[in-house]
């Protein structure tokens, strides 16, 4: 019983946690790739400078959480994500119009991101320093233990106050898009760009907006995200090293061009890094007797050690580029 | 006064479509060497002519997707000539492409809804009009267009074009690689949408079944008008049988 409460700390929730803000990231990336078909690597830094922002913004207000009884940098997340949303459209008309309008190949646009992806991370190591910092300043942390009532479950199900917002804001992120993507006219233009951009012009959509929105809904996404992830561990300088692979193998995995794929992908993604790193030597224990007796479990038997983590999605990507490239959901080839 | 005695548009006003010695082509290079073209707005015009003589070239150049390096465009008395295609939108014009016309990964009502994207407060009306004019779509509207049939995407395409109102409605060659049934469907569509009041320029391979149909006619050869006449006198024309119709 305590082998399986375990299991649902580490690898459900975990899975869960980490597969959301991989989903988050992926959808920016997908959406990106679709209106402008290029992969855009500077994304991961955009979800730290999010973060960052919550982070200037509950150190410079940090009584208005305990007044509310909100963490202050939840309070703060809809002002940085309507700042990065900025920074976005900004990079965008500042780096990579141009770069459109001379009519480059894709992979102009590629290099010009990594550009971005540095410039971006020395400007928040300039402001922010290079060590990690807590996002919660002023607030404390609640940490939920929700025990079972079950006959011999002595161990509690742990999820921190971070996880539950984060799971709320990942179910209204995904509602919001979708119904945006379906209903709204914009959303619905958005598509259409995607699928074919001469003609969406040819029918009078305005392509600059479409761009435009694109990068408000990408930047607003990579705040949420960045925040989250800053929220659950620590805010870091170097976030995105860590985030840049598993969102594009998320995106890559559900489908390039595909938001829901990319969620899907997300999830993938984050579910196989919290099941290598497990430890399954806790759920066979138990099974110990049955074993031949030549046969002694080791003490640790995850696949790769935690600090190893990395090259899960590394792999998944190499996997799904040799066998599926377009993706489970049958997308675009980058 | 005008000798002119189609009674249905006023004398005085400008035709609808009117180019006048026309040069143009990708780039510096003219594939277009003077073209001229006049067209009323109740009439349905047809380009024919041999492969590369540059019929969708001229349609294309209407519609601002490529260079007018001489000659002018006029759009109802207006020069529109290197306007960009979104603009003409606005001014009333259609383009419905001979492929790659339809949004696949959309149903088929959101790529009518598409077509009306500049204006939104027509949608309802216009939906109702081009269910009317192909009945088909109704019954499919929450089909991905791209699983649709090419006759059926053909009529998505031109309802897509429709929803916007236009004047003009340009096409290009709408019947490609259909089969003979829904080719002469697509050619009483266009006869009908005509006659709603739009007026219509299409570039057509099956030029006979096209010329029947076709108020104006204009042969093209090598960039510039070999013949031009209503389309009854270009079918009964010998010179245009032999070098064009295939006997």
């Amino acid at each position: 019983m305590n082998e399986l409460v375990f299991f649902i700390n580490n690898v459900l929730i975990a899975g869960s946690v980490t597969g959301s803000i991989y989903a988050i990231g992926a959808i920016g990336v997908t959406l990106i790739f679709s209106i402008m078909r290029f992969a855009h690597f500077a994304h991961a830094d955009m979800m730290t400078f999010g973060a960052f922002m919550v982070l200037l913004l509950t150190t410079a207000f940090p009584a208005l959480g305990p007044a509310i009884g909100v963490p202050t940098a939840l309070i703060m997340l809809p002002l940085a994500m309507l700042l990065t949303a900025l920074l976005a459209v900004g990079i965008d008309k500042a780096f990579y119009k141009p770069l459109r309008a001379h009519g480059v190949k894709p992979i102009v646009l590629v290099i010009g991101s990594l550009g971005v992806t540095l410039m971006l991370q020395g400007l928040i190591r300039l402001f922010a320093g290079t060590s990690g910092q807590s996002l919660y300043v002023d607030d404390r942390k609640e940490i939920l233990r929700i025990a079972l009532p079950f006959e011999g479950a002595r161990a509690p199900i742990v999820v921190t106050e971070p996880q539950l917002y984060l799971f709320v804001i990942t179910i209204v992120c995904v509602v919001a898009l979708a119904l945006f993507l379906n209903r709204s006219r914009l959303g619905k233009a958005m598509r259409a760009m995607s699928d074919n951009p001469e003609l969406a012009q040819a029918s009078g959509i305005n392509t600059n907006t479409i761009v435009a929105v694109t990068w408000v809904i990408a930047g607003g996404l990579a705040a949420i995200a960045g925040t989250l992830l800053s929220l659950d561990v620590t805010f870091k300088p170097d976030l995105s090293f860590f985030l840049l692979l598993p969102i594009f193998a998320a995106a890559i995995v559900g489908g390039v061009g595909h938001p829901y794929g990319a969620i899907a992908g997300g999830f993938v993604v984050g579910f196989a890094e919290t099941l290598a790193v497990f430890n399954w030597n806790v759920l066979l224990r138990p099974f110990q007797d049955s074993f031949p007796a030549w046969l002694e479990l080791p003490s640790n038997l995850a696949f790769v050690g935690t600090e190893y983590k990395i090259v899960v999605p590394f792999f998944i990507l190499v996997a799904i580029l040799v066998w599926r490239p377009t993706g489970l959901f049958k997308g675009k080839v980058i | 006064m005008s000798h002119d005695a189609s009674p249905p548009s006023p004398s005085n006003a400008p035709p609808l479509l009117s180019a006048r010695g026309v040069h143009g082509g990708y780039g510096s290079m003219n594939i277009l060497n003077g073209v001229d073209m006049t067209l009323h707005a109740d009439e349905v015009g047809v380009i024919v002519g041999p492969n590369g003589a540059g019929k969708s070239t001229m349609l294309k150049a209407v519609f601002g997707l490529l260079n007018v390096n001489q000659g002018e465009i006029l759009l109802s008395g207006e020069p529109i000539q290197n306007l960009a295609p979104n603009q003409l939108v606005k001014r009333g014009m259609g383009f419905v492409p001979q492929e790659k016309n339809v949004f696949p990964s959309l149903t088929v009502k959101e790529n009518l809804e598409m077509g009306a994207f500049l204006k939104p407060q027509n949608v309802k009306r216009m939906l109702e009009q081009v269910y009317e004019f192909f009945p088909p779509l109704r019954d499919k509207r929450r089909q991905p267009a791209g699983e649709l049939s090419g006759g059926q995407r053909q009529m998505v395409a031109m309802g897509r074009a429709l929803m916007a109102e236009p004047t003009l409605l340009l096409l290009d060659e709408p019947t490609a690689g259909l089969s003979p049934l829904y080719m002469n469907e697509i050619f009483d569509r266009v006869k009908k949408i005509n006659a709603a009041g739009v007026g219509i320029l299409m570039v057509e391979q099956n030029a006979k079944q096209a010329l029947a149909i076709a108020d104006k006619g204009f042969v093209l050869a090598a960039g510039q008008n070999r013949f031009t006449d209503t389309g009854a006198a270009l079918l009964a024309d010998p010179d245009v049988a032999r070098s064009f119709l295939g006997g």
